[in-house]
């Protein structure tokens, strides 16, 4: 009996310990995760192959399948918190007028209910918006932070990239590249 | 620039102390000593002195703004208002890890004084064992965090506090919850230290009795404080989140309150001692969690403050060693020692007891696992999820009901044996508490079956714990802090159902109805102070009795760093809150308005209070025989 006892100890030690080293390596890589991701441009070219999820509908869908059917594409990295957001948001908006442009918004890091109040009130020139709530979609895209601004064609290149709100002089030059 | 060399070298000497102190008690050990020397004793309230001039250095050098200090000068401005340079000390990941050294050599120094009566190896081996702790947080401040950097050329001026730091609750936030944070390592050094000393008994409980108590006390000040400040700050009135920060200071909460019940126990009948120094143990190893995931940066919130891994990795590193030495004096010794078995009844206040910590672990486990399983799927899967308040609603809420029923019944129970009546008394409660839970689910027209049996639930526990104040033999810390727990139950339900909330866009002079209230904008000013610009929204709303009450919203723009937050104006009565916000919408002259009923809101406050206050008494009850 003594010996039963003793073995169910040492068995219920050893599962306490392998449990404690485990999750120290889990945490151990948790810390070291976070430089895991980096950009996964290259020559300029955007990396579509990953799955978004719709804002609006929250359905999924991959990424390559939305760049489809038109020649020019603006993808806009922005947040409900993100003072200078509300800043370009008139500026989006004049660029939606130009249908040659397809306007993709990514919105970064946000709560829904906040994203979409957002756009009640300042209005909401995006076709597509998709939700990237870990910034992860963004990093993939080769950003640094919000507001950030793509121009890509229909080759998924990257025409022109903006960081930081859009100005009047942003405009004018994407509509140059649009119009050339 | 001298004082921070100052505070520097105070630092080193205090490692010094570290050691010193640490070979000094294991030589006296050795020696086995009668009593602790004095020298020892002396060089332990320098350990606390040393840390404690850095201390003052630091908050000196951010006083007179001295920006030849890296953390000053990433973390102040000249144009702050003093209050705001004294908690920007703290306000911040070195200075924040000062505090804490602070904190952890007091409580040592405490403990000396406090436990002169106690067995000398008991408190020599403590000593050893907090000295751990203590040399592992000096090499982690002065090798990865030291608060005395100095920059070259001194700048002129500092990067500022983020606004939303500046607050007067969140000023005194960190100092509270530390007290209670590192107030657990002490139970934790004196755990492994009556294990070793086989010292495990009534008298090793009274004496951390102190302490649990102690900790457990500002531990719920700290959260209080917490959740105050988002509660106004955040701007969209809510009190708690189940963030995972906020988790971190739950974990070690619940697990106090359960060692709180044991330790009693331990005190009264010599039971479950196993049981309470593994509590003891999982206590500061949870604090240590927290602050491990807090300060790592591997959750983002307010309170991280920078991303450094390897800080993290420090952390990490040293809890494990704490964690496994721990772990391997308990297999040495746990069994050793604790052979005495005596009988449970079922119907005691042991079995009491017992249920409460399954089920207060059972509620740690959920909070447990909700913080950390999206840590692990990521790294595991690679997947991201969060876990947000239906996964905790879920879990906790059910098992609520039978946890409040049984912490009514257990304090009526006796040690050893109860032989339960029901009397007139206990009919009249019941009685009483369908009556309240049907008019209150029938006032706040809720259907829900379901509702209605937490509301049973908890008015029960609510009655019952104030009919206890009529009894002979009665015990203000149970009564206090259960009354406190059961009315705090009652206002966090009562404010979730019936809060109402309306959010418009308005020009100035419109108005617009909640309810019976009529809300009308009359007018906005600006005004300028000394860290921030702000918008000042005059609101006036006229209730249902035409009585005025007068709201001020705020938008502030601070200065350093240049940042906008909005202030809420809440007006308190005892019944509901009225909470308003307001933003500005760009390029029109409307404001977005937000106006809320937030009801039973002090009730949260003051039934937290009440808990603490239950604290308090059973700290300053003395050798009277009383029971939980």
């Amino acid at each position: 009996m003594q010996f039963l006892e003793k073995t169910k100890k040492s068995i219920f030690s050893l599962i306490i310990l392998v449990l404690l080293i485990l999750s120290f390596f889990i945490f151990k890589f948790a810390l070291e995760k976070e430089k895991i991701y980096s950009p996964k441009i290259t020559d300029n070219q955007i990396y579509t192959d990953f799955e978004v999820t719709d804002l609006i509908e929250e359905k999924k869908i991959n990424f390559d399948q939305i760049l489809l059917g038109k020649s020019f594409y603006l993808i806009n990295i922005w947040s409900s918190w993100c003072e200078p957001c509300k800043d370009e948001s008139d500026k989006l908006l004049e660029l939606r007028k130009d249908t040659r442009i397809m306007m993709i918004g990514i919105n970064y890091k946000d709560k829904k209910k906040n994203a979409l109040n957002f756009l009640k009130l300042y209005g909401d020139p995006f076709d597509r918006i998709f939700i990237d709530k870990q910034g992860t979609i963004s990093i993939n895209f080769g950003a640094y932070g919000v507001p950030e601004t793509f121009l890509i064609n229909e080759d998924n290149k990257v025409l022109k990239k903006y960081i930081g709100p859009l100005n009047d002089k942003d405009v004018y030059e994407i509509k140059k590249i649009i119009n050339n | 620039m001298i004082i921070s060399q100052l505070g520097y070298f105070s630092l080193i000497f205090g490692l010094l102390a570290s050691i010193f102190i640490f070979f000094n008690s294991l030589i006296q050990l050795k020696k086995n000593n009668s009593v602790i020397s004095d020298k020892t004793t002396g060089l332990i309230g320098f350990q606390f002195f040393f840390v404690f001039i850095s201390f003052i250095s630091l908050i000196y050098s951010f006083i007179i703004s001295d920006f030849s200090n890296e953390t000053v000068y990433n973390n102040s401005h000249t144009t702050k208002p003093l209050f705001y340079k004294i908690t920007g000390t703290w306000g911040n990941h070195e200075g924040s890890l000062l505090l804490w050294l602070l904190v952890l050599t007091g409580v040592l120094l405490g403990f000396i004084f406090k436990s002169k009566n106690e067995p000398n190896n008991y408190r020599l081996l403590t000593t050893l064992f907090h000295q751990i702790i203590v040399i592992g947080f000096f090499l982690f401040v002065l090798k990865t965090s030291n608060p005395f950097n100095e920059i070259f050329p001194v700048q002129k001026e500092g990067l500022g506090l983020n606004p939303i730091l500046q607050d007067p609750a969140l000023g005194i936030h960190p100092p509270i919850l530390y007290l209670g944070y590192v107030g657990t390592s002490i139970i934790f050094s004196a755990a492994l230290a009556s294990m070793i000393s086989n010292y495990v008994n009534k008298n090793w409980a009274k004496n951390i009795k102190f302490w649990i108590l102690f900790s457990w006390i500002f531990l719920t000040g700290g959260i209080l404080l917490g959740s105050i400040w988002a509660y106004y700050e955040l701007g969209w009135g809510g009190f708690w989140f189940w963030d995972p920060v906020e988790n971190v200071s739950l974990m070690p909460w619940l697990s106090l309150t359960a060692l709180l019940h044991c330790i009693v126990t331990l005190e009264k009948r010599e039971l479950f001692k196993k049981w309470t120094i593994v509590l003891c143990i999982i206590t500061f190893a949870l604090s240590m969690v927290g602050t491990f995931l807090v300060r790592s940066g591997i959750l983002n919130s307010v309170h991280t403050f920078a991303n450094d891994p390897s800080r993290g990795v420090y952390i990490l590193t040293f809890l494990f060693v704490l964690v496994l030495l721990s772990f391997v004096i308990f297999i040495i010794y746990g069994n050793k020692n604790f052979t005495k078995k005596s009988e449970i009844f079922l119907l005691s206040k042991e079995t009491a007891v017992l249920i409460n910590n399954w089920f207060i672990l059972y509620f740690l486990s959920v909070v447990l696992i909700g913080t950390i399983y999206p840590i692990f799927l990521d790294v595991i899967l690679d997947e991201q999820i969060s876990v947000g308040p239906p996964f905790y609603n879920k879990l906790i809420l059910p098992f609520l009901i039978p946890f409040v029923l049984f912490m009514s019944i257990g304090p009526s129970m006796k040690w050893i044996k109860t032989n339960l009546k029901m009397g007139a008394k206990s009919f009249l409660v019941i009685i009483s508490t369908l009556i309240l839970s049907f008019i209150t689910v029938y006032y706040i027209g809720e259907k829900n079956i379901f509702i209605l049996l937490l509301f049973i639930g908890f008015f029960y526990l609510l009655l019952k714990s104030l009919s206890q104040f009529r009894d002979k033999t009665k015990n203000f810390a149970q009564i206090f802090s259960h009354t406190g727990f059961s009315l705090l139950l009652i206002s966090i339900l009562l404010n979730s159902f019936s809060a109402k909330e309306i959010v418009k866009n308005i020009q100035v002079g419109e108005s617009f109805i909640l309810k019976n209230e009529k809300i009308i904008f009359k007018k906005i000013a600006v005004e300028k102070e000394k860290n921030y610009e702000s918008i000042v929204g005059f609101f006036e709303i006229h209730d249902e009795k035409n009585k005025t009450i007068n709201l001020l919203p705020e938008i502030r723009i601070y200065n350093e760093p240049e940042m906008a937050t909005s202030e809420a104006s809440i007006k308190t009565s005892l019944f509901k809150d009225r909470f308003i916000t307001i933003n500005i919408i760009k390029d029109q002259n409307l404001f977005n308005v937000r106006y809320q009923h937030k009801p039973f809101m002090i009730w949260i406050w003051i039934s937290t209070l009440l808990i603490m206050l239950g604290g308090l008494f059973a700290i300053f009850r003395k050798n009277k025989e009383v029971n939980i």
